[in-house]
């Protein structure tokens, strides 16, 4: 045969996998949002960050560490586990509920600064506002995340970004960090791959 | 997971250790200002009821609630069975009002086990007659890790009515599996040859309650039932609450350490003291708190999902 039967004129794409933030660029980042997060609020007065498990409670306390360290202030830090205000329930196999745990002074008339690794559809923060409002009326409520990688299905926004990464529905982006996983790292995800 | 919880041994070790778990965050419910989470909106859990129960009853309703489901309580008294529907018409009915869960407590032993295979909805037991009471033993479970910090190792002595008592079975079964060793105590007439063997094997029978108290990280009582006291399996309530009562002195024989533990109603004076059961180590209060939350994580875990 003189061609190339038909299955090797198009070669399978190869599975991509795109590192955006090294453990270094993550470095940064957090710090950026720190210092942000001290411009906003007025040097952190009356703040409080809430991590949203998983990665949002390591980034929470990084973010209080790193505040800390800057002006000398202590943030105080919790994490606010949104899986029983989750609108997915149903979907998925019964999913395990962590823990939720409130700094000592609670939350009533703080600023809340909440947490997370991606903001994609913008439902994972839609259950933390629900939750919140069951645990106190904060004054007013912030979002912080590592990155936004687009795709919004409701009106929600962050406060603070570290990076904006814009990408196919298809794509994904995985955060790991050295607290659960082992080392920092971003990357995004080809279809293939995932 | 499980789709129905009918008996202690439905519950491998990763599992209840994950319903405790859940229970201990359903705890912190309990403390907050909105004492609700909306995890089971637009179910439906039906409580049937075929026995007096008021706090079982009670605090299924109350975990029900608390997880945002609806509560449908049918209690036979007054009810349709009262004029002679029989458990599989009623379980119909349940079934085509379109119950998620079914929380029965029943006379006869294994009755939730016939529902189960009649509704599509999960089947939780809340009694069946001298059978299993698995959210009971749950609870104690619970009760036990959050006053003694594990349950693996601990020496608990089940001292009673263990022949009719559902509470006794379901504790053998799961604190068996959770690494726990049960005795249980109590006249020859009220633990059944063999039980021991049959339920859980390392599980032991002793007849004499002091010589097990010295030993014994929890001392469970159960209650005795008035109306087995004229069926002579003991001569007289005096002789029982001298032999197998559970007052001061005795108390003072267990280690530091050690909790008291029943699960209600109390016969004050039988089975236990008054001196006893409001002593800072009797648990009776913390279980009624505890029952709650641990019926809130079974619920969750049955219906949360879509488990089908």
């Amino acid at each position: 045969m003189a061609y190339p039967p038909a299955a090797q004129s198009s070669p399978p794409r190869q599975p991509s996998v795109k590192v955006i933030l090294t453990s270094a660029d993550l470095q940064r980042v957090v710090d950026r949002i720190a210092h942000q997060i001290l411009e906003k609020t007025q040097g952190a007065a009356d703040t409080v960050l809430l991590g949203i498990p998983t990665r949002g409670a390591p980034l929470a306390r990084r973010l209080a560490a790193r505040i800390s360290a800057f002006e000398g202030i202590s943030v105080p830090v919790g994490v606010l586990d949104i899986t029983l205000y989750r609108d997915d329930l149903r979907r998925h196999a019964t999913r395990a509920v962590g823990p939720t745990q409130l700094p000592a002074g609670g939350i009533d008339g703080r600023r809340v600064v909440l947490v997370d690794d991606v903001l994609f559809s913008g439902r994972t923060v839609r259950a933390a506002l629900d939750a919140l409002g069951d645990l106190g009326r904060p004054a007013s409520v912030q979002l912080a995340v590592l990155v936004d990688r687009g795709h919004r299905q409701l009106p929600i926004r962050a406060d603070y970004v570290g990076k904006n990464i814009p990408t196919a529905l298809a794509e994904s982006v995985k955060v790991t960090l050295a607290e659960t996983d082992g080392a920092d790292e971003v990357r995004l995800y080809g279809e293939e791959a995932r | 997971m499980i789709r129905h919880l009918l008996s202690g041994a439905d519950l491998d070790a990763d599992t209840a250790i994950q319903i405790l778990d859940t229970a201990a965050e359903m705890a912190a419910v309990a403390g907050r200002e909105v004492k609700k989470l909306p995890a089971l909106r637009g179910r439906t859990v039906v409580n049937l009821f075929y026995e007096d129960s008021t706090r079982t009853r009670i605090s299924f309703e109350a975990a029900a609630k608390r997880l945002s489901a609806d509560v449908i309580n049918f209690s036979a008294k007054g009810s349709s069975v009262a004029k002679g529907e029989s458990l599989k018409d009623t379980a119909l009915t349940l079934q085509a009002m379109g119950a998620d869960a079914v929380v029965v407590r029943h006379p006869a032993s294994g009755a939730p086990h016939r529902l189960a295979d009649w509704v599509d909805g999960c089947v939780v037991n809340a009694g069946d007659g001298t059978h299993e009471h698995p959210t009971q033993a749950l609870l104690d479970a619970y009760t036990m890790r959050s006053r003694l910090g594990r349950l693996a190792g601990l020496s608990v002595a089940v001292v009673g009515d263990v022949l009719h008592s559902r509470v006794a079975r379901s504790n053998v079964l799961l604190l068996s599996t959770l690494g726990a060793k049960v005795t249980l105590v109590g006249p020859p007439t009220l633990i059944p040859v063999d039980i021991a063997a049959a339920l859980a094997p390392g599980t032991d029978v002793c007849y004499d309650l002091d010589a097990v108290l010295p030993s014994s990280d929890v001392v469970m009582m159960l209650r005795v039932q008035r109306e087995r006291m004229n069926d002579s399996y003991f001569p007289s309530a005096r002789e029982y609450a001298r032999r197998y009562g559970l007052d001061g002195p005795r108390m003072g024989r267990l280690p530091e350490h050690a909790i008291v533990m029943h699960p209600g109603p109390m016969n004050r004076g039988m089975e236990i003291t008054p001196e006893v059961a409001d002593s800072p180590r009797s648990t009776i209060v913390e279980q009624v708190a505890n029952g709650v939350s641990v019926r809130m994580a079974v619920l969750y875990l049955l219906l949360g999902g879509n488990n089908r």
